[in-house]
């Protein structure tokens, strides 16, 4: 066991409200972030059941202005952003030529020549060195991750807390808008958007205002079962849900067409980079292919877990927890493709213990539309 | 956080209960408390050998996978099947309803090697700092 605190270790603007709720900390991709506040299953069942508060201020915000702006995110994102009206947002990737995955992150538009990137804490330095490397003229680029906050807001009632701190009507906003607007009295982004497989928003704001949005969205969703929630549920969700990981699902070294991203790789592009090889390999069968494993035997499966079948090596886990929901240890990983079929029986090796488990081809939960 | 007096523990944050020549065995509340929520117990099987300083088990807690280090060698004569169905046991009531094994020891010299409760608090304030 090691012990001890990081000093170097950044704090979101949300630190001394995550203090007085008693919070337990971790070190995450530099940050020291709330893990739980109390058990992680009530924190996950408060999201899947009413809503639940995360304070993700850790991830980071890039912008993009100027003529140049939309060429350059078509240039460095899979997707296709031309798509996007102001105040849309889309899933994407930054690959390398290689098809690798540098991050995964959500584009804004913000204006006609502004977007947002909104990308993993742990990448935001590598994801600013590569944008600004590879801008077309007439692109600003910018770092504000350390000027916006961010806090998710999660769970079937989220749109109505939100609702009643505003006067607009947030239910019509449809996945993956976003409004701006005033929350008691504070200036947001609000975007129909989340990580949790549920309904929910992400609200940016400046960093000075977040602990009293905080406050309010806490105080505003008591009643209907709003809990603050930390990173353990956070994790324990998104695998519920299937939603890939960076630095477990994603990787430089993982195509994102294998991670069951295709959808957000738009060969109607003509370029992108990464696209020659990511397009054809969305014309071909692949390896291998992300699932979900069930465990049918206690256990808890955990990135760097070999996956067999009949004896043979088939395939690894990138993520695991124990299910709030089920009881019993849950993941994702990576098989050969012809194994990825639901209901296929295979065992995880944990500490050279066989544990069987089922493949399954769709999350767990999600019910986000 | 609590140190029982009538118990001796190890560096690896372990604790034992000397009844004869059974030792009883858990984590100790400095080990829960760093562990954070534990949701999983992974014991061995009544019958095993276990050799002083050998990962006798696993805890899992939402964080991280712990070994868990067998304080004195014997063989293992009861284990607490409470726990794998109910690891928040080991958070909730370390020295009482979370123990993990009893050993009948083969050397109880072995225990000299283990510290009181005072030299335990100690280790465990030297840790902290």
């Amino acid at each position: 066991m090691t012990t001890g605190t990081d000093l170097a270790l950044a704090r979101s603007p949300l630190h001394e409200r995550h203090l007085a709720l008693g919070a337990r900390f971790i070190p995450f991709a530099g940050w020291e972030m709330p893990l739980q506040y109390r058990s992680v299953a009530e924190e996950h069942l408060a999201v899947r059941r009413a809503a639940g508060l995360f304070d993700v201020s850790h991830m980071g915000e890039i912008v993009l202005s100027g003529r140049g702006a939309l060429a350059t995110v078509q240039h460095l994102t899979t997707n296709n952003a031309e798509r996007l009206t102001p105040l849309q947002a889309q899933y994407s990737l930054l690959c390398r030529p290689t098809g690798g995955v540098i991050d995964d992150l959500l584009v804004y538009r913000l204006e006609a020549d502004e977007y947002l990137l909104c990308v993993n804490a742990a990448n935001t330095g590598k994801d600013l060195s590569w944008v600004q490397e590879h801008a077309l003229a007439g692109t600003q680029v910018q770092d504000r991750s350390q000027q916006y906050a961010l806090l998710a807001l999660q769970g079937p009632r989220a749109t109505e807390i939100l609702t009643r701190l505003s006067r607009a009507e947030m239910a019509r906003v449809p996945r993956y808008g976003c409004i701006r607007m005033t929350l008691v009295g504070i200036p947001v982004l609000c975007s129909r958007t989340g990580y949790t497989g549920e309904d929910g928003w992400e609200v940016f704001c400046s960093w000075h205002d977040a602990p009293r949005l905080w406050d309010s969205l806490l105080e505003s969703g008591e009643d209907l079962g709003l809990l603050p929630a930390g990173l353990a549920a956070r994790d324990t969700l998104r695998i519920e849900a299937a939603l890939p990981l960076y630095g477990h699902e994603l990787d430089e070294e993982t195509s994102p067409i294998e991670a069951g991203l295709g959808w957000a790789v738009r060969c109607e592009k003509s370029h992108f980079v990464g696209r020659e090889i990511l397009c054809e390999q969305k014309s071909r069968s692949l390896a291998r292919k992300l699932v979900v494993l069930l465990l049918t035997e206690p256990g808890i499966p955990r990135q760097g877990y070999t996956i067999v079948k009949d004896g043979r090596h088939v395939g690894v886990v990138t993520s695991g927890c124990k299910s709030p929901v089920l009881g019993t240890g849950i993941g994702l990983g990576y098989v050969a493709s012809a194994e990825a079929k639901e209901g296929n029986p295979v065992h995880v090796v944990i500490r050279n213990r066989l544990v069987p488990a089922t493949i399954k081809g769709r999350p767990l939960a999600r019910r986000d539309c | 956080m609590e140190f029982p007096e009538d118990l001796r523990y190890s560096k690896e944050h372990e604790w034992v209960l000397v009844e004869g020549n059974v030792a009883t065995v858990g984590i100790t509340d400095y080990a829960q408390e760093q562990l954070g929520e534990i949701v999983y117990v992974e014991l061995p099987e009544v019958g095993e050998k276990v050799s002083k300083d050998d990962a006798f088990g696993v805890v899992e807690s939402v964080k991280t996978v712990s070994d868990v280090y067998a304080p004195v060698s014997g063989s293992v004569i009861e284990v607490n099947d409470d726990l794998p169905g109910n690891p928040e046991l080991l958070n909730d009531d370390p020295y009482g309803d979370g123990w993990m094994l009893k050993i009948e020891m083969s050397d109880p010299d072995e225990l000299e090697d283990l510290m009181t409760s005072e030299e335990y608090e100690r280790y465990v304030a030297e840790l902290k700092e």
